[in-house]
């Protein structure tokens, strides 16, 4: 298992190496850098801040040097928010989006998961097309609509939460951002579950455990949940990326301190090293959250378990 | 069938609802069991014959209902509370299903399924379901029974898995054993040997009903035979006078319809023409009637009666002579 895991790990340098190289040529191609702002520079300035940054170098030598940054795990100045490394300014805004991030996808499951298993166990009853209704809303109502709505409602109204910002400790604030980014995950998770809790129950190792006299709870506890969350986990990994993506919108809205506007603002201000920082952390990110799930499968299949 | 019956199986009725409305799989069927036999229930695909006996202990798919009657030593199971289901079936009566490879939790190790029956219940202690599962293992034949309780399902061939799960049925030490299709997913050398421990099954005086269609498996294992059509039992016999000389024209040509290895391989097998009637096509008659080469006017308009003479029972308007039970 151990040694499956340093595997895959390894097989993940090269996927990595593709998404940054494509970055980084894309981010050149886009007309435009990081200097042209909107009182234009003396020629010998920008020459001079050219050759502070290495981009007077040519294309391929700029990302020979990235990559022996990188490969230090030093992803550079910012162009843009001078004073700042791009490290320094993920490690500023990660706490923020992790900590929504994080929590949205605990609710989504934690509510996600019952709420399938009610839906299923109740098929066609008022309980099923209740929490199919309602889920089927959720997902189909953006998160850029349910957030000014929610902070209408609770914060300006009923004035129970803040309408935004962030206060490190502070639970009210991450109310709002917290359920408007999970609400169309708790959605696909029970849509999710109540399917394949469905399918489950018809099979033949369910008959089985019936006609062994077993109590139903056990029968769903022992036999049928583990693999009815086989969909629920490949779900995790794709989940857990448009959390951190999704999260661009709603920490926009909620005016918070997260590493999404980095990215945004990075991008219109052609800071490539900002840039390229979000997107070598953000794809790492995503490709470890998806190796977990990998290995995740094998404690649900034995028949996947890899020695 | 001497000596009083385990399972007394009155009229019942298994319907299914389905898209295109309602299926009725079982149309009254009666059969006992007797305490020690071995009934086979016979049949071929969709005459009922597996929903008849998951009908009795209330494992119908969500689509089915039952009714009509089927009593085990006494008690009235159709239509019983889960309760009294669930004391019944994996206590008193083991299950043994067709498809061994998709019969047993995949990722449940074998030990943790072997021991849940009786541990839920509990009859035992864990050292206890333990020391059981070892033996019953050793007795279905399993090599290194140890080994085994620590590995999942799919470690194991399909013969293997089929042992398990007869040893699981056995854990409770039933006094009656269904088998629904045993052997019929497993090649022919496997199927003898899962076989020889379904016979082994016996021993203690246990009940043991086998549902097949393969009259081979029949011949081998069967005290009585009770033949299934159309969701009826239309022939009950003793296997030897069965095999002998069959009343029912349906029981005659399938038998006639098996492969014998003496004789002349020139002649080509004999075949059932038609096809089984699909369950909206059932008329008032005789179900068998548009594939009976005895068919009358009779056989299309009525039920047939039942005529019993014995041992043997058998639903039909002419029976054939020889078999002793005409009218």
């Amino acid at each position: 298992m151990l040694g499956y895991a340093l595997r895959r790990l390894l097989g993940l340098v090269p996927t990595l190496f593709l998404i940054v190289a494509a970055a980084f040529f894309l981010m050149r191609a886009a007309p435009g850098g990081p200097f042209d702002a909107e009182q234009t520079l003396p020629p010998e300035i920008e020459a001079n801040l050219q050759a502070a940054y290495g981009l007077d170098q040519p294309v391929h030598v700029q990302f020979g040097q990235y990559l022996a940054g990188l490969v230090r795990g030093d992803l550079g100045p910012s162009f843009r928010m001078k004073d700042f490394t791009v490290a320094e300014l993920i490690a500023r805004g990660l706490p923020v989006t992790l900590t929504i991030g994080v929590a949205a996808l605990v609710l989504a499951l934690a509510m996600g998961v019952p709420l399938g298993m009610v839906a299923a166990l109740r098929q066609n009853g008022w309980a099923d097309h209740a929490v199919m209704g309602v889920a089927l809303a959720g997902i189909a109502v953006p998160n850029f609509v349910v957030a000014p709505v929610l902070a209408l409602v609770f914060g300006v109204h009923l004035g129970w939460l803040p309408v935004g910002g962030w206060e490190r400790g502070s639970l009210a604030h991450a109310v709002l951002p917290v359920v408007t980014l999970a609400l169309p995950f708790v959605a696909y998770v029970a849509r999710l579950t109540r399917g394949s809790l469905l399918e489950v129950l018809q099979s033949p190792f369910i008959r089985t455990a019936r006609a062994k006299g077993l109590p139903p709870g056990v029968i769903l506890r022992r036999h049928a949940l583990r693999p009815a969350l086989m969909p629920v986990v490949s779900f995790l990994g794709p989940a857990a990326a448009a959390l951190l993506t999704g999260s661009l919108v709603v920490e926009q809205v909620y005016g918070l301190p997260g590493v999404g506007r980095y990215f945004v603002q990075g991008a219109i201000n052609r800071d490539y090293t900002l840039v390229m920082g979000m997107v070598v952390f953000y794809a790492a990110l995503i490709l470890l959250l998806n190796l977990a799930v990998d290995l995740l499968y094998g404690w649900l299949d034995p028949r996947i378990r890899h020695d | 069938m001497a000596g009083r019956a385990l399972l007394d199986v009155r009229g019942l009725e298994v319907e299914f609802d389905t898209p295109r409305g309602v299926v009725r799989a079982v149309r009254g069927a009666s059969l006992e069991v007797g305490e020690g036999e071995c009934l086979a229930v016979v049949g071929e695909s969709g005459s009922g014959k597996s929903q008849c006996f998951l009908a009795c202990l209330g494992l119908l798919a969500a689509q089915g209902r039952a009714s009509g009657s089927a009593c085990f030593d006494g008690r009235e199971l159709v239509a019983a509370p889960r309760g009294l289901l669930d004391e019944v079936r994996g206590g008193p009566v083991g299950f043994v299903f067709q498809d061994p490879m998709n019969a047993l939790t995949p990722h449940l190790t074998l030990g943790r399924q072997l021991g849940e029956a009786v541990l839920e219940r509990g009859l035992m202690s864990a050292e206890a379901a333990r020391k059981r599962s070892l033996e019953l293992l050793a007795r279905v034949g399993l090599p290194e029974p140890e080994a085994r309780l620590r590995q999942y399902p799919h470690e194991l061939s399909g013969g293997q898995r089929q042992r398990v799960a007869i040893a699981m049925a056995l854990m409770t030490d039933p006094r009656l054993v269904i088998a629904d299709e045993p052997t019929t997913a497993l090649d022919v050398t496997v199927q003898a040997q899962v076989l020889e421990v379904l016979r082994d099954v016996r021993r203690d005086g246990r009940s043991l009903v086998m549902i097949t269609h393969d009259l081979g498996v029949v011949a081998g294992i069967a005290d009585r035979v009770a033949v299934m059509y159309a969701g009826r039992v239309v022939e009950v016999a003793p296997v030897e006078a069965l095999f002998a000389s069959p009343a029912h024209p349906y029981t005659a040509a399938l038998l006639a319809s098996v492969p014998r290895l003496s004789g002349d391989v020139a002649t080509s097998l004999a075949g059932i023409e038609g096809q089984p009637p699909r369950p909206g096509e059932i008329g008032a008659g005789c179900s068998f009637a548009p594939r009976c080469t005895q068919a009358r006017d009779a056989c299309r308009t009525r039920m047939p009666p039942s005529h019993a003479n014995g041992e043997r029972r058998v639903e039909c308007v002419a029976p054939l002579t020889g078999a002793g039970v005409s009218p």
